[in-house]
């Protein structure tokens, strides 16, 4: 149980790539921290970084009070489940929950023992016999975290944990990740590309893009208040929708009406000036009536989502999304009043991208 | 449906025909000289024909008196069992390192070496290597034709194991390093059974080549009593100054059950297959 503090880290690749661009983050003991971003952000090489699979160019990373910056990766009391889960084939499924413990040169009987008290605790029963080839997605998932946690490390990594496993089992495995971790309470990182799984199971996100980072915060934070217009539209199971335009005496400009201007902003932004406004499809709200300070559009598409209908509206030359309760949905079409929540759209600088308030 | 064009249906059945009959002969070609392999050996007479044997045992009696026969077998898993050693070891050793380190014209490097290969074990190399191993008093040696078989196969062994172990995802290894295994522990522990499969083909691709490799041996090798079977089967002849065919014919067969033993059992042991890992 330790924290990970990295100062100024970089690794550059021969060629002058750098995967991770001046990194500076200190995930604290126990949390359970989510590196999150695009394919190619640099998130699995920061992870295997942390690992030691890959040699740190500049900068420093700490592991407690230890500096492991340029530690064997069997030094650094680090654990890993790789994406594919790395699980040896011609090793029944005990031997590999305790080759761990076979390289600390722990006796047999112990090590076996060790290996059942282990796969008791993630649901291994009866299967200590089997074959890594014999065995489910989700049970390949969990004799890998049991090999990760049967040597009780101090940090635990994880690299696409739930990538591997079909989409109904990816929610119970997600669920299951969420228990073991608060269980073990081991400092974890995890990687993923996937947005809504990282702000289900984090406790903090870092949002990457290009080696760097962009956010650092809770879920609801990163989701409520990005701090770009990147992680706006990355965070979010329907992108937030961004729409360029100028604010007005009544608000900001939206088709031939506007919308009130975001609470957050007031007093940071003056009429005439150039900004994008983002509000989330699920804080706009959809009527078939006037409503005040709301803009008129018209239903292009409509979406279900099971209990509630995603709509496409046009207002003037801009495209919205706004998610409808089922009941409430219109046709394509219709035409209605799309009204903000000030509270929850903000506004962000169109040239540097960053959020004004 | 309409019956298919006469014309088409004739056609149809000379091709089947012809077919058969080009499978026949094939079938044939190949079966022929095994037939013999089995029969000749027991027939108290042989030919070089294939024909039902006068059944005895006899030609065996006198291949066991032969002074050189059984021990030339010897000899020859003597040459065979010390190159699969030296070649699987090296081998694999160099192939998990070519596999796994990145260097420049590693490819061409390995295209170089397995298109000079058979210059090493070629007849053309015969007279130098003879003059190599007279100089490095290896003459007349089992080792030095075990070095000299080992050097012509290696390359080929070394570009087959590179292509196996380009195929086992680095994970495996990754995730050992994580739990604090050195190098040697993890050709131990993961790559060796891991390739284990590709290292069985290999030895028995080894023990074929030299079982059956006659030149190498012949030149090198200068007493009978350290020559393979390959070499002394040349030495069967009558008095008459004929070929010995009950003699030879015999041999063969006993010359031949080693390979097929062996085969079978790398098959059962080690098996041809590949752990049912995941394999992405």
């Amino acid at each position: 149980m330790s924290t990970i503090t990295t100062r100024g880290l970089v690794k550059e690749y021969p060629g002058g790539v750098r995967g991770v661009d001046g990194f500076d983050v200190t995930i604290e003991d126990g949390e359970f921290f989510a590196l999150l971003g695009p394919s190619g952000c640099g998130k699995t090489t920061l992870l295997r970084s942390i690992a030691g699979l890959e040699a740190i160019t500049e900068g420093t990373l700490h592991i407690g009070d230890r500096d492991v910056t340029n530690a064997q990766p069997g030094e650094r009391g680090v654990a890993m489940v790789f994406q594919d889960y790395a699980l040896f084939p011609h090793m029944d499924v005990a031997d590999n929950i305790a080759y761990p413990l076979k390289i600390r040169k722990v006796p047999r009987t112990q090590r076996r023992q060790r290996a059942d008290e282990v796969g008791a605790g993630l649901a291994l029963h009866g299967l200590s016999e089997r074959r890594p080839g014999q065995l489910s997605g989700g049970q390949q998932q969990r004799v890998a975290l049991a090999r990760a946690v049967a040597t009780q490390p101090e940090v635990l990594l994880l690299d696409e944990p739930l990538s591997n496993l079909d989409a109904r089992l990816r929610l119970e495995a997600r669920t299951f990740l969420k228990v073991l971790q608060r269980d073990l309470k081991v400092t974890t990182v995890f990687v993923t590309h996937d947005q809504a799984e990282a702000l289900a199971l984090a406790d903090r996100i870092a949002v990457m893009q290009s080696g760097r980072l962009q956010q650092l915060g809770a879920p609801h934070e990163v989701f409520q208040r990005p701090v770009n217009t990147f992680v706006a539209s990355f965070i979010g199971s329907n992108p937030m929708n961004l729409v360029t335009t100028t604010v007005t005496q009544a608000g900001v400009r939206l088709g031939d009406g506007a919308v009130r201007l975001p609470e957050t902003a007031a007093g940071l932004v003056a009429p005439g000036d150039e900004v994008v406004w983002g509000a989330r499809p699920e804080y706009l709200r959809w009527s078939v009536e006037r409503l005040d300070d709301a803009v008129e559009a018209r239903v292009e598409v409509v979406e279900n989502l099971g209990a509630s209908v995603l709509l496409t509206a046009t207002v003037g030359d801009h495209r919205l999304q706004v998610v409808v309760p089922e009941e409430d949905a219109p046709a394509a079409g219709a035409r209605g009043w799309v009204q903000a929540n000030a509270r929850r759209s903000l506004l962000f600088d169109p040239r540097t991208t960053e959020l004004i308030g | 449906m309409s019956a298919p064009a006469p014309r088409s249906t004739v056609r149809h059945y000379v091709s089947r025909v012809a077919f058969v009959v080009v499978v026949v002969l094939v079938a044939a070609f190949f079966a022929l000289p095994l037939t013999w392999l089995v029969t000749a050996p027991f027939d108290a007479s042989p030919t070089l024909t294939v024909e039902w044997p006068q059944w005895t045992l006899a030609n065996f009696r006198s291949l066991a008196e032969n002074p050189y026969a059984l021990r030339s077998i010897g000899n020859s898993l003597v040459l065979g069992l010390g190159t699969i050693a030296v070649v699987v070891t090296l081998g694999a050793l160099a192939a998990y390192a070519l596999s796994r380190v990145r260097i420049p014209g590693r490819d061409g490097l390995l295209y170089a070496l397995l298109l000079l290969s058979s210059v090493v074990t070629g007849t053309a190399a015969m007279v130098p290597l003879f003059q190599l191993m007279v100089q490095v008093g290896l003459i007349n040696t089992q080792t030095g034709v075990v070095l000299a078989m080992s050097g012509g196969l290696l390359p080929t062994v070394v570009f087959i194991l590179k292509d196996f172990m380009d195929s086992i995802p680095k994970s495996y290894e990754e995730s050992a390093r994580l739990y604090g295994a050195r190098p040697g522990q993890i050709l131990r522990h993961v790559v060796v059974p891991i390739a284990r499969p590709g290292l069985a083909f290999v030895s028995v691709w080894v023990l074929v080549q030299v079982w059956g490799n006659f030149l190498l041996p012949f030149i090198l090798l200068r007493s009978p009593e350290s020559q393979p079977a390959a070499v002394i089967m040349y030495t069967f002849y009558t008095e008459s100054g004929q070929a010995d065919l009950s003699l030879i014919s015999a041999f063969s067969l006993v010359f031949s059950v080693p390979v097929i033993a062996i085969y079978f059992l790398v098959n059962r042991r080690y098996g041809f297959r590949f752990h049912g890992g995941i394999k992405s």
